[in-house]
């Protein structure tokens, strides 16, 4: 098939600020857009910069906005998304900053994963062997541990795209999907006893009660980790727990109140 | 400025991340310096598991005999005792930190069978074990607090003395050639797939700790043995041994499970070398399908198949446009590993002082000429731990690096030679996919004297070739042509070394099969083979391979 691409290109040593580059070759139909991207790479243009790795989502380091919204360019058929439009728009993740082309500056995005403290806290010495755990209950959260840190949900996150366009210093904006999901991953992790001051640090600013609930973030996750719904699932472990005095909390504690003595809203 | 740690560790996956940790826990100031972010490592494509005996009818000793089996019996058993009897310390230890193991029904870790195990013995979560284990590791790496220098690429070593005294890296993010001063150096940049064309391995995996030590003085070790995993997809895509450990069958064209004829006792879980050669014998005598073999996984049904290998059905859907649970996959043989690499000793000591070693671009060697499923990630934590404490102490003995910062002007000069080269009309994709498809075709599983030196001509010319070719872009920030041109420089070394080193073994052992050398010769070549880098060139000698407890025997399955 023939393939036409419109990449936003960024150079920040050639002092020429943003630009938008067309590309048209032929590629064969099985053609990912990371296929796409690195045969310009070979053949038309050895400048486009961009990270990739494995090929095969499960590194995390290709995910860019495909046609405006944020994808694993190897987990993309060229094909597939061709009939969208004239061209197949490529840019980089939204909500950071760019270093230069296809690449973003992650920085923020894992100084707030590494802010949700991503590591098993158990309480006392570990057992002989290891911790026993049911199945049913380790399944779940493999699904979520099966996040690749790619950043596709942050690159879509309604609440972190009006923060930003407000001005809000990066440092102090919703901590976002994936570092709450990961942080749902330890709190519901059974071998984890930090759940206390876990809840009451995620329940603050910038934590669980700021998601809008807009499910971009569900629809856009490459590897169904959903973080939305861990999101969710913090929200209701903060409430059970008596984490409740905070806004959001209240505001929905008030809701639920409402709705069951009036059965309006 | 020089930046000064006790141990750098060069490469942040498994392998060197449990390093890292090690030595951080025996206080000494350590940094690792990566060419991605951490998690973006390739161990991240294990997708089956971690072998450790924790099972009531399992044993270190059945382990041990498993691995050295599937190594041919070249695999050094001093190195693989210590290797499987720390096993169920360290699957546990992961279990401690937060790994996610799928359980059995009493809540212990799970296990399922794997090629060359005698007893199910692979640890897992789902058919995504390598992603999750990474991901555990780099958020201790991150509690414990050890500096990462994320997007850096390490372009030589620093040797004074005839010792390693730290490393030059260049900041990808700005392109400056910076100085590193270190005690001791570890190398756990992993593996170097993309001497091949197709390969299994991350695009990342250009063996460029193996290509620093080399030339910089250590001797590489069974280079010769390159594993084709069994199962992969048109695209050189893996799908995991689980799918054969779950009980998923290989077909030829006529609907036959023709592994009976190969490994009657074993079947599709023989070791990953005769499985391999079955299938390739079965697609060159006419019985494939479209170059393919099938994996056929219909008779485990949906539920188990979207439960232990989801990933594999994904993947097949996204490459092979097949539903596996409808249909079987199209798969052949592809290149997954390198059994050689670094010489090490079991402490990851390489023969240059201060320069240790672990993981897949070490060689110990605890998988000798084929290494079993289920190990490699276990050789990441029992030896990274080992290398991480060696390292640590070592550290104590030596005084502190004295490296003058003038040293990057060699790189620096190198790099810049590089941005000067007029446009020869070559490009460095070209030699790169020249010298993949010639590593596949010449060195790959049936390998002869001619082919061998076909190959060992044909990249001596893409050698020749890469000193005069440069790249189109001469920015600093982020310049991703000219990383992959001193990946380049890398492989070339590593595909020359491969190609002699098999050249020079005249028999077949485990991945090494020679169709001019048929047998296995224990009389003349039960011992390893070293490659050095000389001014002359490569130069090669012999290491003795050490048995302890299992005596050579003929290998069926």
């Amino acid at each position: 098939m023939e393939a036409k691409l419109r990449v936003r290109r960024f150079d920040p040593e050639s002092g020429d600020g943003v630009r938008y580059q067309s590309y048209v070759l032929e590629v064969p139909d099985y053609a990912t857009v990371l296929d796409v991207l690195l045969q310009i790479r070979e053949e038309l243009d050895d400048s486009l910069a961009l990270r990739c790795s494995c090929c095969s989502a499960i590194c995390g380091s290709c995910a860019m906005r495909i046609n405006g919204q944020a994808r694993l360019a190897c987990k993309t058929k060229a094909k597939a998304v061709a009939a969208d439009s004239e061209e197949i728009l490529v840019e980089p993740v939204g909500n950071m900053p760019v270093i230069k082309d296809l690449v973003a500056d992650m920085d923020p995005f894992w100084q707030k994963a590494r802010a949700v403290e991503p590591w098993l806290q158990p309480e006392g010495t570990p057992p002989e062997r290891e911790y026993l755990v049911a199945h049913e209950i380790m399944r779940p959260l493999a699904d979520i541990a099966a996040c690749i840190m790619c950043g596709a949900c942050v690159s879509d996150c309604s609440v972190l795209e009006t923060e930003l366009g407000l001005g809000k210093p990066p440092d102090q904006t919703f901590l976002g999907p994936a570092a709450l999901a990961k942080a749902y991953r330890y709190v519901g992790d059974p071998r984890d006893a930090a759940d206390a001051s876990r809840l009451s640090a995620l329940s603050r600013l910038e934590g669980i009660w700021d998601c809008t609930r807009c499910n971009i973030c569900v629809e856009v996750c490459p590897k169904g980790v959903a973080p939305m719904d861990q999101i969710l699932a913090l929200r209701r472990k903060a409430i059970e727990q008596g984490y409740d005095e905070y806004l959001g909390a209240r505001h929905t504690l008030e809701f639920e109140k409402t709705v069951r003595e009036s059965s309006w809203l | 400025m020089v930046l000064s740690h006790d141990v750098l560790v060069i490469g942040a996956g498994l392998a060197g991340m449990r390093a890292a940790l090690e030595a951080s826990r025996k206080g000494v100031d350590v940094a690792v310096l990566s060419k991605v972010h951490p998690v973006r490592s390739h161990s991240t494509q294990a997708q089956g598991g971690i072998n450790a005996s924790l099972g009531e009818d399992d044993s270190w000793e059945k382990h041990g005999f498993d691995t050295v089996k599937g190594s041919d019996y070249l695999g050094d058993q001093d190195a693989i005792e210590i290797f499987v009897k720390d096993a169920p310390e360290r699957v546990v230890e992961l279990e401690h930190m937060g790994t996610v193991f799928s359980r059995r029904d009493d809540g212990r870790i799970a296990q399922r069978p794997f090629g060359g195990a005698a007893f199910p013995r692979t640890c897992y979560v789902a058919d995504i074990t390598g992603q999750v284990l990474l991901h555990v590791l780099y958020e201790q790496l991150l509690q414990a607090g050890v500096r990462v220098y994320e997007e850096w690429f390490a372009t030589s070593l620093i040797i004074e003395d005839g010792a390693c005294r730290g490393a030059l890296a260049m900041e990808i993010r700005s392109g400056q050639l910076q100085a590193f001063g270190a005690k001791v150096v570890i190398m756990a940049t992993g593996g170097l797939g993309r001497v091949y064309e197709p390969s299994t391995n991350s695009l990342i995996s250009t063996g460029d700790g193996q290509a620093l030590a080399y030339r910089a003085g250590a001797a590489l070790m069974d280079m010769e043995f390159v594993q084709f995993h069994p199962t992969t997809l048109r695209n050189g895509i893996l799908v995991t041994e689980g799918a054969r450990g779950e009980g998923g069958y290989l077909l030829n064209s006529k609907g036959n499970r023709f592994m009976e004829k190969y490994a009657p006792k074993m079947m599709e879980l023989a070791s990953r070398d005769v499985v391999s050669r079955a299938e390739q014998t079965e697609i060159d005598e006419g019985r494939g399908v479209d170059g393919f073999i099938l994996l056929d996984l219909r008779h485990l049904g949906r539920e188990k198949i979207l439960e232990r290998l989801p990933q594999i059905h994904e993947l097949a859907l996204d490459i092979a446009g097949v539903d596996a649970i409808d249909e079987p996959i199209p798969i052949r043989p592809g290149m997954h590993y390198a059994m050689g690499g670094i010489k090490t000793d079991v402490n990851g000591a390489s023969v240059l002082p201060g320069l240790y070693a672990a993981g897949e671009c070490a060689c110990i060697t605890v998988h000798g000429a084929n290494r079993l499923g289920g190990n490699s990630l276990l050789e990441t934590v029992v030896f990274g731990r080992r290398t991480g404490a060696a390292a640590a102490e070592h550290a104590g003995g030596v005084a502190p690096a004295n490296v003058s910062e003038a040293v990057v002007s060699r790189d620096q000069d190198k790099i810049k030679a590089i941005f000067e080269r007029a446009d020869s009309g070559d490009s460095v994709a070209r030699i790169r996919t020249e010298m993949g498809q010639t590593m596949n075709k010449y060195v790959g599983m049936f390998r002869t004297e001619q082919d061998l030196e076909t190959a060992v001509a044909k990249l001596a010319e893409l050698k020749e070739r890469y000193k005069r070719v440069g790249v189109q872009d001469r920015s600093r920030v982020f310049n991703t042509s000219l990383l992959f041109h001193l990946e380049l420089g890398n492989t070339l070394d590593l595909a020359e070394a491969i190609a002699l080193a098999a050249l020079h073994r005249k028999e077949s052992r485990g991945a090494q099969f020679r169709r001019d050398f048929p047998q296995r010769d224990d009389e003349e070549w039960l011992k390893h083979i070293l490659v050095r880098c000389t001014p002359e060139g490569p130069s090669l000698d012999y290491s003795p391979v050490t048995i302890t407890r299992w005596q050579p025997e003929r290998r069926v399955y």
